[in-house]
């Protein structure tokens, strides 16, 4: 008699599952597998940009500006990354990046007058303990004040950047150690990979396996999915939702020592875009603002769009502020696709 | 079944105020191992918060709850858990951007042996591998073991929960209302479930407002009324009538 019952009720499933697949959906299933759109997406700017300067574009110094450009962007919306699976967001990476650079800038000034790999050495230590502090104020905020995420960073985001401006009087800091600048900020593995790149690459790849493979990532994408659900596990979803926000702090505290490298100086003007740019590269790369969704291939694809677009804009001489027209329409862009995408399989 | 034996769970006098509202006054229950019985009753009754505090969802305000006679305090879900109670909540608690093996196995991940284990990495594999085998040994119709839970159909979600429950129970299965959004075919399967449930020596209550089923799949009722417990029944001593007339408050038992 089950088996009967159960072939019923496949029956009733197929029929209901064939009912929700008009053309539209498979339409919008398709627009909507987003690492290959955007991959697509992608393809289509880099000819679009090609055709237009071929020499000054698709040269090999060109890409490799675009992918150093893209390195502490990526570290960023790693961090960025898991805090949205959980349905959260951090507004405030960008700030915690300059904050950390702030504080290794003059922790490293007090080290062997601010030079050689001691120095580097303790700058980095302070910037990862800047970045896990302001991680863990944002967690803590959001776990035990139980404040909204986008509220509490948005305060952090303003606060954090206060505090750097505060501590260098709002004049940008120069003392970053030469042996820095010219490895990890324009050095290169075999002459050919920056070494920022390459860092991003194996952050990017720690951070997929864990998202994928371990109890960390399992309980990130449980919490986005289903709070609730989560909770009545036995899951200890405060304890873990600090944790997510922890690393993205200490995330933007690695950005902020690459940000160091690669500008020779504290840069508190030129991160005020990181928050917007992060939260786009993630949601375009497909992991899904409303949680429970992750990928982190579709982050390290999805932050190529800012990054490519703004490169562009300067080499065809737009304007370069029509990035962040951009990057912001693509941002509600992509997540009217993920909306769409949620109601279409929930309707199944 | 029955009163031969010592209760497995048993609530005693609680009470439980929410503000003005008195969910409960006084309310008894009484759950026997390797038996089904249905709590029932009306909008207001308090099954739902009778159901949460057998849980350890909420604590009671007064009252005592007995485990095999030793009087124990549920301060939260995993002291319930402990004890070998598992509850299946109505919205079912599934997490439904993971696939029935990750939801079977949430909070209790099987990870991989030796360093890797440490390192939080999952085993699943043989989690998918021990999901097939619950749900086989369940008979609960579920297609695939890999596909995200929000695709699949009402039915097949509560039997993955129902499926959840029974794989971490060892003495007590509590279903809240398992049939109110389902079909007749797919509440037929989860009656079933429930019954095989039971006959793998568990203790289940089934909470629920649909009368017939409650003749159907228990062994005894319990009914509840404006906080209390007013009337017990083995099911097969009873019919449709006297439940209806427990739940109104046209029939009172003495004893009850």
């Amino acid at each position: 008699m089950m088996a009967e019952l159960r072939e019923q009720d496949q029956a009733v499933a197929d029929r209901e599952a064939e009912d929700a697949q008009p053309e539209r959906k498979r339409w919008v299933q398709m627009l909507t597998d987003s690492t290959a759109f955007i991959f697509i997406a992608l393809l289509g700017m880099v000819v679009a940009f090609t055709v237009l300067r071929p020499e000054a574009f698709a040269s090999v110094n060109n890409l490799r500006n675009i992918a150093i450009a893209a390195s502490i962007l990526l570290v960023l919306s790693i961090g960025q990354t898991f805090v949205i699976t959980t349905a959260g967001i951090d507004i405030s990476v960008g700030s915690v990046l300059v904050f950390s650079g702030v504080v290794a800038a003059l922790v490293m000034a007090e080290v062997n007058g601010g030079q050689g790999w001691a120095a580097v050495l303790v700058g980095t230590v302070a910037a990862l303990l800047a970045g896990a502090f302001w991680g863990l104020v944002n967690g803590l905020l959001i776990t035990k004040a139980q404040l909204p995420p986008l509220i509490v960073t948005l305060g952090t985001f303003g606060g954090v950047l206060g505090f750097a401006k505060v501590l260098t009087g709002g004049i940008n800091l120069r003392t970053v150690p030469n042996v820095l600048i010219e490895t990890l900020g324009i050095g290169r593995l075999f002459g050919v990979i920056p070494w920022l790149v390459i860092l991003a690459l194996v952050i990017t790849t720690i951070a997929g396996i864990t998202m994928r493979f371990t109890r960390f990532g399992r309980y990130t994408i449980a919490i986005g999915s289903s709070e609730e659900a989560a909770r009545r596990v036995g899951i200890n979803v405060d304890r873990h939702l600090l944790k997510v926000y922890l690393v993205s702090g200490v995330l933007a505290g690695i950005g902020g020592m690459m940000s160091l490298a690669r500008f020779t100086n504290t840069t508190i003007q030129g991160h005020d875009t990181d928050n917007l740019q992060s939260i786009a590269s993630v949601v375009i790369g497909g992991t899904s603002l409303f949680g429970g969704i992750a990928t982190m291939f579709g982050t390290l694809v999805g932050v190529f769009i800012p990054t490519t677009l703004q490169n562009g804009f300067v080499i065809l001489r737009i304007q370069p502020f029509w990035q962040e027209v951009a990057v912001g329409a693509v941002l509600i862009v992509a997540v009217y696709v993920d909306q769409l995408k949620r109601r279409a399989r929930d309707r199944l | 079944m029955g009163d031969a034996t010592e209760p497995l769970l048993q609530a005693r006098g609680i009470y439980k105020n929410f503000g003005h509202v008195r969910a409960l006054r006084g309310c008894d229950f009484d759950i026997y191992p390797g038996e089904v019985v249905a709590m029932i009753g009306d909008n207001g009754a308090g099954k739902s918060t009778l159901v949460k505090i057998l849980a350890g969802v909420q604590p009671p305000d007064d009252g005592e709850i007995l485990f095999e006679g030793q009087p124990v305090t549920l301060s939260d879900p995993t002291a319930a858990q402990r004890l070998g109670i598992e509850t299946v909540y109505q919205d079912l608690a599934l997490a439904p951007d993971l696939d029935p093996a990750a939801n079977l196995f949430l909070g209790r991940e099987l990870v991989k042996p030796g360093i890797l284990g440490k390192l939080g990495f999952l085993d699943t594999p043989r989690m998918a591998e021990q999901t097939r085998t619950a749900f086989k040994n369940l008979g609960a119709g579920v297609q695939s073991e890999t596909d995200a839970v929000a695709s699949m159909s009402g039915g097949q979600r509560q039997s993955i929960a129902v499926s959840r429950a029974a794989t971490w129970a060892n003495r007590l299965v509590i279903m809240d209302e398992p049939t109110a959004a389902l079909g007749v075919v797919q509440s037929k399967a989860v009656l079933e479930l429930a019954k095989r449930v039971r006959d793998q020596g568990m203790a289940v209550v089934i909470i629920s407002h649909n009368m017939p089923e409650v003749l159907e799949v228990s062994d005894r009722v319990e009914v509840l009324r404006l906080g209390q417990r007013v009337a017990r029944f083995r099911t097969s001593e009873t019919d449709m009538d006297q439940l209806v007339g427990a739940m109104t408050g046209a029939l009172v038992q003495e004893d009850a």
